[in-house]
């Protein structure tokens, strides 16, 4: 890992996480994050992300990165899975099953349709 | 109590109703009936409406659309358009510069959706914890650069000024507090993270420590550097592995990166941190008895003073803060006193987090400004109380809050306007109980927690909670005379004068709110033999005999 001594590098190291963000979201990739909160974890996010990683894999999907975060407060939505798309602004999906997540996997990720059923409503 | 659709709000402080309100408020009644819409629409009032041009000010939410300042000539339009018709009247809308902080957040809500505003909870269901980039992607690091710039006074100062009180419960200024540990002589100081977080039904701290654990460390950074400690403990509740693991990671790339350990940023400030697991035990969070169990004792309060800030951690001055508290640091100090002073109402700047539960609609984690009322958090936040039941109280603080009544739920929720009410804040658990909930369950409830939790080492505490206890359990089985209510008064009198700690003075808290707001209920208990919810079961008893 770089060591940060100044504010210069800290900046550096900033623009370039920023820049590595910036690729992942070239057109067609997709970002997919799971919240790993407690309350996620125990309403079954591991068994969610390991559906949604068997799914990429048995697809042989690419330009997808699945990454985790914590818990957001909306404990009655848990497992909570937020899809960002370069073309769809970040879509917030909420009690997202395993069921529930090979139905965004096909019709979110692959064809671009929002799931409505599954999204947390306004 | 029927489902409302809308809910309007007339403000009702003292210069709205020397301009009018009331009779604003009673022409909302009239024209509501008039539309028929009183059966799906709430009317109430509030304070806190924000600067005076916009009063008398009306919020309708769930939109959080503000109108001021209303006259009596404006409601009919603002009923007939806005409630019946579903059209904003834009003219009669409040500039926004008019408006208080919380209305200006309310507004900016995305539905259920948090708030793009959070502060303390900002990156916390966003970013990766366990990567340390997403965290210096997201501004992270720099207010302690920016802090290691600047003079340990200015640190303070800066604080001071934000009004930043402490989240663990008692509100205690924290610039303050730095303040005192700072000018102690002492060449070993400690800075030390409250993460205990027992509290029943309190989970905010997890979530921050789960969800953005490096902005403790560079909080804690901060800290050290302002007061002159160079070495930090996080005393995280034994039950929270993860948010352990994802401490001990962070702390890992911390110091890999240079950002924790000698010299930081080439300032020649060194500064370190340790993470040490509790085992179970409520009273540990308590700052004296948390940092005798840091030492390897028993974790018993000690006698204050001396206070920590003096005589601390192995005798040290010692900042102990709350996670939450410190959460708002960087924030503070990368965006200055003045914005922070922006949130929130003039005597408790800035947010606070609040877990809500029990009767409501959705259960989960906020963060809104200080100032905002029970009755917005439970319509607008709980989406309401669930169906076919009406709000009866809301205990707030896990166990060491208050029994808060509905006449209650307009109070704003901030540090000064609940001790003007006599109600406490405490950790920010905010538990809704509809008409369903026996009061004397309730309290016997709170009351088993602080007789399993008494450590025990002072006989007003240990002795008090038990008798309490007994007494409580006999007015829910109808044994209980009238009498025994004053016992229980006096008890509590004890209790609070005679504690060595914080956790026997707020068993006292239940008895107290219990026989100030639900007495007739109580007594129902023992001059009639009934409970009237039902729930304590000499009530089934008598129904079968
Ligand atoms: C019985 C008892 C339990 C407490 N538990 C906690 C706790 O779990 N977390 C916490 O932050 N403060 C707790 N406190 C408050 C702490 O003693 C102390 O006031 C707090 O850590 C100060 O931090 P702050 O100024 O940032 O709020 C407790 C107090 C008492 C009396």
């Amino acid at each position: 890992m770089p060591t940060v001594k100044s504010l210069e590098d800290l900046k550096r190291i900033r623009e370039e996480a920023l820049q590595k963000r910036e690729i992942k979201s070239t057109p067609g990739s997709v970002q997919i994050i799971v919240g790993m909160g407690t309350p996620g974890i125990a309403a079954g996010a591991r068994e969610t992300l390991k559906a949604i990683l068997s799914f990429i894999e048995e697809q042989h999907l690419t330009n997808i990165t699945v990454r985790q975060t914590g818990n957001i407060g909306m404990d009655s939505w848990e497992p909570i899975v937020q899809v960002q798309s370069a073309e769809n602004a970040v879509v917030t999906y909420g009690k997202v099953t395993p069921f529930a997540a090979r139905q965004i996997m096909e019709q979110h990720v692959l064809a671009g349709k929002i799931v409505t059923d599954f999204v947390i409503p306004a | 109590m029927k489902f409302k659709r809308s809910m309007v709000l007339v403000s009702n402080d003292p210069e709205s109703l020397r301009k009018g309100a009331a009779d604003v408020f009673r022409a909302f009644q009239l024209e509501l009936a008039n539309f028929d819409l009183t059966e799906e629409i709430s009317l109430t009032q509030f304070t806190d409406g924000g600067r005076e041009d916009a009063l008398p000010l009306v919020i309708v939410y769930p939109e959080a659309c503000a109108y001021g300042p209303v006259t009596v000539a404006d409601v009919k339009r603002i009923v007939e358009e806005h409630l019946y018709k579903g059209r904003q009247v834009d003219d009669l809308l409040a500039p926004v510069k008019e408006l208080s902080g919380r209305i200006g957040w309310l507004k900016t809500r995305k539905g259920t959706l948090p708030s793009e505003k959070r502060v303390v909870l900002r990156r916390a269901g966003r970013i990766d914890p366990e990567n340390i980039d997403d965290y210096i992607a997201d501004e992270g690091y720099q207010a302690l650069a920016k802090a290691l710039s600047l003079t340990r006074m200015q640190v303070i100062e800066e604080l001071e000024e934000a009004g930043l009180q402490g989240r663990g419960g008692a509100g205690f200024p924290t610039g303050r507090k730095w303040r005192f540990v700072g000018a102690t002589k002492s060449p070993k100081k400690y800075v030390v993270c409250n993460a205990d977080e027992s509290e029943p039904g309190t989970f905010k701290d997890r979530v921050i420590l789960e969800g953005d654990p490096h902005s403790i460390l560079e909080a804690m950074a901060i800290a050290g550097f302002a007061v002159g400690a160079n070495e930090g403990y996080i005393y995280v509740r034994g039950e929270y592995q993860l948010a352990q693991y994802r401490l001990e990671k962070a702390i890992h790339q911390a110091r890999e990166m240079g950002l924790l350990g000698e010299n930081i940023f080439e300032s020649g400030f060194n500064f370190d941190i340790h993470v040490h697991s509790g085992a179970g035990a409520y009273v540990c969070g308590e700052e004296t008895a948390l940092l005798e169990s840091i030492e390897g004792k028993r974790g018993e309060p000690r006698a204050r003073p001396p206070y920590p800030t003096t005589h601390g951690l192995w005798g040290k001055p010692t900042v102990v803060n709350n996670v939450e508290t410190l959460a708002n640091v960087p924030a503070i100090i990368l965006n200055g006193a003045e914005w922070y002073r922006g949130l929130g109402t003039p005597s408790s700047p800035g947010t606070k987090t609040y877990t809500i539960l029990g009767n409501v609609n959705f259960k989960g984690l906020i963060e809104v400004p200080m100032g905002i009322t029970l009755r917005e958090v439970i319509n607008i936040y709980g989406q309401g109380i669930v169906p076919g039941q009406s709000f009866k109280m809301a205990q707030t603080g896990g166990s060491s809050g208050s029994i808060i009544p509905a006449s209650l739920q307009d109070t704003p929720m901030d540090f000064e306007s609940f001790r003007k009410a006599g109600v406490s804040l405490g950790s920010g658990a905010l538990l809704i109980c509809d008409e369903r909930t026996c009061i004397v369950d309730l309290a016997i409830t709170l009351m088993k927690f602080f007789k399993f939790e008494s450590c025990g080492k002072c006989t007003p505490c240990r002795v008090g909670t038990d008798r309490a206890l007994r007494i409580l359990t006999a007015i829910s089985q109808g044994q209980a005379h009238l009498d025994d209510l004053d016992t229980l008064l006096k008890l509590a009198d004890e209790m609070e004068l005679a504690s060595n700690c914080g956790l026997g003075q707020t068993a006292a808290v239940p008895i107290r709110d219990t026989l100030k707001y639900f007495r007739a209920e109580v007594e129902a208990h023992i001059r009639l033999g009934v409970c009237p919810t039902g729930v304590c079961d000499m009530a089934s008893e008598l129904e079968m005999a």
